[in-house]
């Protein structure tokens, strides 16, 4: 017996410190950038980074222009992308559980949730950027609602399947229609999910460059319009962070701290937001 | 089995009043399995009618057939009549709606929907009638005083279904069902779920609303059966064993298998 028990306490550790260095080696990285952000672009943020514009090589600015077009595009795509995502969501997992369709469409918003997010930036250049002859902020926000659609198809159906079928029955069982129940019973029970789920979008979104380098492209001054080429925050940190200029680089990381920053507030909101129902 | 056919028309000759629910030779299938077997009873109006048996026996089936419930799940279907004040229920043309309104259900757990304890019972109210601010609030105060809940939330209906007990979302369910008035309540084990105290209030509640309502409940519990029932029926795989009244059943059971049944040899 005392054998087997060593054996055993043998393997625990093991495991132990396995799923232990597994972890740390993770962290550390993910400290290692989030360090590194922090001590180059700590010292960049000031006043004039958010009230000024980019400015051009050798001259000093803030990236008003930039925060200011990402802020749009997402906005844009949250309002096109998230109803869709929610309404499809609901399909899958209310009016379609058990067609073909349903399992057909499910499966493409997979192969369209793993998409490489440049062939997004590159589809829809070939039927808005090229139809249209010029880049624009449209084109940008068409691209960031494509990347964040199938997420939020995908959350929101999961958040739906979530709510147990009896909560279904019991609804139905009030002779209450189908899209009755769905508006005021089941969003309700799915919420914080459904809700969860667009967030997390937006954190994606919010860091992608690739769709927006073919889509958006870039603008040195202030364009308060999306028809026209669009500042925006990742795009930025990509050019300035590849220029040979001191004041560039240190624009990129301040720019790399705020969008950080930006997602890892949203995280934290998500979270306080699945706390506060669970309880 | 000459014996029971003969009982059988007896206690369709006993009752005066046409039933309230005719049930005629249904069977029911969960995809290729079979449920139920040509299940035929009759459920006699303004009473409790208890459905007992072993467990897989097909008691929830038959409640779930009364308001097509199983509707939902697309492998499901039943075939043979079921008359509700003479009309079949079965066929696809009876409007669903009109059928659960009048048929209410409460299940086996308690399941509150994710709002305030007001709008659990307005939800389905709202849906059928265009009431006022004010006759809403009474609808949903009387329906919360019959199914005897209105005392303990009163001061918060508001608050969110799901702060309360279970007994206590157990009757807010039935409070929800009463609203819509319906004549039919369907009670799938509604108790199997809860303490003894909360048990017998729901029980003491089946005892108040005999008397406006018809009443089919299935229970796992004998005793509950032979408490609240006037009528029941012992189901074993599938068949109506033996129907007949409470009384009868629980003290003079006509077949074998029935007695075999609530004197505890096998369920």
């Amino acid at each position: 017996m005392g054998l087997v028990l060593l054996q055993r306490r043998a393997v625990d550790a093991l495991a132990f410190l396995f799923a232990s260095a597994a972890t740390l080696f993770g962290l550390f990285w993910l400290f290692w950038i989030l360090w590194t952000t922090f001590r180059r672009g700590l010292g960049a943020i000031n006043v004039a980074l958010f009230t000024q514009m980019t400015p051009p090589p050798g001259s000093t600015g803030g990236l008003l222009n930039a925060f200011y077009g990402s802020a749009v595009m997402i906005g844009f795509a949250v309002i096109v992308g998230a109803p869709l995502g929610v309404a499809a969501g609901t399909y899958l997992a209310e009016h379609g559980r058990y067609s073909r369709l349903a399992a057909a469409v499910s499966f493409l918003n997979d192969v369209l949730l793993s998409a490489p997010s440049i062939v997004i930036g590159l589809f829809v250049y070939e039927i808005v950027v090229r139809t249209s002859g010029h880049f624009s902020g449209y084109a940008g926000a068409i691209a960031l609602a494509m990347i964040l659609l199938p997420i939020v198809v995908r959350t929101s159906d999961e958040a739906l399947r979530l709510v147990p079928d009896q909560m279904r029955e019991a609804a139905f069982a009030l002779g209450v229609p189908r899209w009755r129940v769905t508006a005021q019973i089941l969003y309700k029970a799915a919420m914080t999910a459904i809700l969860t789920g667009v967030l997390l979008g937006v954190a994606r979104i919010a860091g992608e460059t690739a769709p927006l380098l073919f889509t958006a492209l870039n603008n040195q001054f202030w364009s308060g319009s999306l028809s026209g080429p669009l500042a925006n925050v990742p795009v930025v940190i990509f050019q300035y962070a590849m220029s040979p200029y001191d004041e560039w680089h240190t624009l990129a990381w301040a720019g790399a701290l705020v969008l950080t920053l930006f997602v890892l507030g949203l995280n934290l909101v998500v979270r306080m937001i699945a706390k506060r129902t669970s309880k | 089995m000459i014996e029971l056919m003969e009982w059988r028309e007896g206690a369709a000759r006993q009752s005066e009043e046409p039933p309230k629910i005719e049930v005629r030779d249904v069977d029911f299938f969960y995809g290729k399995t079979q449920a139920l077997k040509n299940v035929s009873l009759s459920v006699p109006v303004h009473a409790v009618t208890a459905i007992i048996g072993p467990s897989g026996c097909g008691k929830s089936t038959l409640l779930r057939t009364l308001n097509r419930i199983y509707e939902i799940y697309p492998d499901q279907h039943a075939t043979g009549e079921i008359l509700i004040d003479g009309a079949d229920i079965l066929d696809r043309r009876f409007p669903l709606s009109e059928l659960r309104r009048r048929v209410g259900m409460v299940f086996q757990k308690p399941t509150p929907f994710a709002t305030s304890i007001r709008n659990n019972v307005a939800f389905a109210l709202s849906y059928y009638e265009r009431l006022s601010r004010s006759e809403m609030a009474d609808r949903v105060e009387d329906a919360l005083r019959r199914a005897a809940l209105w005392d303990e939330v009163k001061d918060k209906l508001g608050a969110s279904a799901l702060s309360l007990s279970g007994g206590q979302q157990q009757r807010l369910c039935i409070a929800r069902t009463l609203a819509v008035r319906p004549d039919v309540i369907l009670l799938d084990e509604p108790t199997s779920a809860l303490d003894p105290i909360s048990t017998a209030r729901i029980e003491e509640l089946i005892h108040e609303l005999r008397g406006q309502f018809t009443i089919v409940i299935v229970t796992h519990n004998m005793q509950q059966a032979a408490r609240v029932s006037q009528r029941t029926a012992f189901f074993h795989l599938g068949e109506v064993v033996e129907f007949g009244d409470t009384a009868q059943i629980f003290t003079n059971p006509r077949v074998q298998r029935t007695q075999d049944y609530i004197t505890g040899r096998y369920g």
